[in-house]
């Protein structure tokens, strides 16, 4: 407001502006038609971006696509002499392919069990890798669910104003923290923290991994159910408590219940969070691909192994092919669960639970 | 029946208060746990210096430049679009405008894609399809002009005559020695050796097989790029934010004095909501200095011999805690150093977040009282 006044006293009774009379009025309009234009043109960027991501992210992954859809699959086989051929057979198994480093793959090769992308008879199976990112995202979501909706439910209802204050700027400091250190924080100190207490085997596992992964989550969970809970009409509230309500019976029968789309809205966002996070993954979880449903054994996820492995990669390669086919599987995900809460959730549902308001 | 309902009250304001002083507990045992364990090895010396002895002494200066010089490209690619776009989606879109409603889609969809997504986009748009595009060219416009060159006079193969390689080299090095150095250098290694004879063509072709990467390979502006798409989102809806704070009676004044709705923009709007796209800014340098994913293979390194420019690799805060922490060869001397290391990058983006709090609290409350 400040700077409007000095604006207005810059401009003295009697005295014009050079900047409008120097333009007639049609010149204006058509710089203006063109500025706007520009404001249109940068604004469509972000689509344009997203397209892009998809479009270049497929690009490299595409071979697979292709090969699956034509339903080649080069084999080394016809290369090799008898002997070799038996070896490659007990290394690999009878029911998976022999393959190279540059073979043709398609998709049904990564339905497998092992992924061994860097031995002499590579097998790129991701089955290890969907365990280790279910398992994860399980622990994640088991630990921050609970935390932060009911610390949610902590500063829209119960706290005291003066605490409120303080505590949401706190738990949303949690979001700016990198990554990298949330992963460094369980990679020293959780691990063995936890391992002291459980005894279990392997120090960096799930557990450790996905609990690192609530710290991302719960900010994100936290702060979109604290809107949501606060958004829900306080007349509902109030009607409420005049019907004899307690303040609690209010809260949880009232408030929560009206509030459930955007909660879940909160912690399908949450889920894509965990689903994504690369570097907590990478560091704490062990990153040894084991087809295990034990949540104590180590484990890799889609994000982490991708970080971990392109940078070695050769390019072009059909290892390189499938850590971006991992990427398109991120991104896919990524925007089903975008789609799901912006059209869904909250068109259709939000309407429906408050009514039309 | 009254006893039970009381026990259930209990519960059910207990839980909420400790499940907020779980989370805030653990946030101050973080930040706690990292203080004690760093602030000993923090010092003058350790944020000046270079690294020494395999990253297991001395200081983490050439990272701490890499990340700054990092988010300042990230910040003057980023900021302008957000900013545009927020303008747009505040002032310009109508409620129903279906442009409006795909740009939020995609700024929100962009805000939810994962970051290692952006990496791997990185790697194939910036680096390959631009960066490989323009060495391709250099390449290409390079090679046509050793064509004229050897092709020419001078030149010991000129109208296509065989000549040995030795010769073609001195040539070369006699005709700009430092812009046909690596064709020189390559010459060494032609097939047949130096007294190999060779005409214009077999040259041409020799040195048009290789491309050294020069722009396709990862570098701080791609990494910049890559992390300034990351981080727009976080410009566009701070940014929004602000433009809303500013009150409509304001915008209306201006219109029916009749300043046209670009004038109203840039000299009543725009200056009334500085502050918040300085909010932006930081909060999107805030996240990009501490995001590791998407540089991991567009340009980080581990350690440099010197401090990087535009087209160098660099060393980052955040990917040196990395390497540091899951690569140590003694895990004991490097202790120290991956405390003092989160120290500083914590301490970077945690106060650049709280700075932007604050301000952004202030801007909310103005909202609310429109």
């Amino acid at each position: 407001m400040s700077e409007q006044k000095q604006e207005k006293s810059e401009v003295k009774p009697g005295e014009f502006s050079t900047a409008s009379l120097s333009l007639t009025t049609k010149e204006r309009r058509f710089g203006e038609r063109a500025i706007e234009l520009g404001i249109y043109t940068v604004s469509s960027l972000s689509i344009i971006f997203i397209f892009l991501i998809f479009a270049f992210v497929l690009r490299e992954a595409s071979p697979i696509i292709g090969y699956t859809l034509s339903g080649e699959q080069t084999e080394k086989s016809a290369e090799l002499t008898p002997e070799e051929l038996t070896r490659a057979k007990e290394i690999v198994g009878e029911d998976y392919p022999i393959l190279t480093h540059n073979s043709e793959i398609t998709v049904s090769a990564l339905i497998h069990d092992k992924w061994e992308p860097n031995s002499t008879y590579p097998r790129y199976g991701i089955w290890p890798i969907v365990l280790g990112t279910l398992k994860s995202t399980f622990v994640a979501l088991f630990f921050a669910i609970p935390l932060s909706i009911f610390a949610a439910l902590y500063t829209a209802f119960f706290a005291p104003l003066r605490l409120r204050e303080f505590i949401k700027p706190v738990i949303e400091l949690l979001a700016g923290f990198p990554s990298v250190v949330i992963g460094f924080f369980c990679l020293i100190t959780i691990a063995t923290f936890a391992q002291d207490l459980f005894g279990y085997e392997f120090r960096l596992n799930s557990v450790v991994g996905g609990f690192g992964l609530s710290l991302a989550v719960i900010p994100i969970i936290y702060t979109l159910s604290e809107d949501a809970l606060r958004s829900v009409p306080g007349s509902l509230n109030e009607a409420a408590l005049a019907l004899g309500a307690t303040k609690w019976q209010a809260a949880y029968q009232v408030m929560l219940p009206a509030a459930t789309p955007g909660i879940f809205a909160a912690i399908l966002l949450g889920l894509g969070r965990a689903f994504g996070e690369t570097m907590i993954a990478l560091m704490a979880m062990g990153n040894a691909p084991i087809p295990s449903w034990d949540v104590f054994d180590p484990a890799r996820t889609f994000a982490s192994t991708i970080g971990a492995e392109m940078g070695e990669v050769v390019f072009g390669s059909s290892h390189y092919q499938v850590l971006f086919f991992l990427g398109v599987v991120l991104f896919v995900f990524s925007f089903s669960i975008n789609f799901l809460t912006e059209f869904y959730i909250k068109n259709k549902l939000i309407k429906k639970f408050r009514g039309n308001e | 029946m009254k006893r039970s309902r009381q026990i259930l009250g209990f519960f059910a304001h207990g839980l909420p208060l400790v499940a907020t002083l779980l989370v805030v507990g653990i946030i101050v045992a973080i930040i706690a746990n990292f203080l004690i364990g760093g602030l000993p090895a923090l010092s003058w010396e350790f944020l000046t210096e270079s690294p020494r002895n395999v990253n297991t002494e001395g200081g983490i200066f050439p990272a701490i430049y890499g990340t700054v010089l990092l988010v300042i490209i990230m910040t003057i690619a980023a900021v302008p679009i957000g900013t545009i776009t927020a303008i747009y989606l505040a002032e310009y879109a109508k409620k129903t405008s279906k442009l409006a409603q795909f740009v939020r889609f995609a700024v929100n969809t962009l805000a939810g894609v994962p970051s290692i997504v952006f990496g791997l986009f990185g790697l194939g748009f910036f680096i390959q399809t631009i960066g490989g595009g323009i060495d391709n060219w250099n390449h290409q416009a390079k090679m046509a002009e050793l064509q004229q060159l050897v092709a020419a006079a001078p030149s010991p193969i000129a109208n296509n005559s065989f000549a040995p390689v030795r010769e073609i080299k001195a040539y070369l090095t006699q005709e700009d020695e430092l812009k046909w150095r690596k064709e020189i250098q390559r010459l060494n290694q032609y097939e047949g050796g130096e007294s190999a004879y060779a005409n214009s063509q077999l040259v041409v072709t020799y040195l048009s097989s290789h491309t050294d990467p020069n722009w396709g390979k990862g570098n701080i502006l791609w990494a910049a790029l890559t992390l300034s798409l990351l981080t727009l989102p976080v410009v566009i809806v701070a940014v929004e934010e602000a433009l809303k704070a500013v009150p409509q009676e304001v915008r209306s004044a201006s219109l029916a004095l009749g300043a046209t709705r670009l004038e109203t923009v840039w000299k009543i709007v725009l200056p009334n909501s500085l502050t918040g796209i300085l909010t932006g800014s930081i909060l999107a340098v805030g996240r990009g200095a501490g995001e590791v994913a998407p540089i991991l293979f567009t340009g980080a390194a581990f350690s440099l011999a010197k401090l990087p420019g535009l087209q160098d690799q660099f060393m980052h805060l955040g990917f040196h805690l990395y390497i540091l922490s899951t690569q140590a060869v003694n895990i004991d001397q490097a202790r120290p150093l991956q405390f003092a290391t989160t120290i500083v990058l914590l301490g970077l983006t945690l106060a650049l977040n709280a700075v932007a709090i604050v301000i952004r609290s202030r801007i909310r409350r103005k909202n609310k009282s429109n």
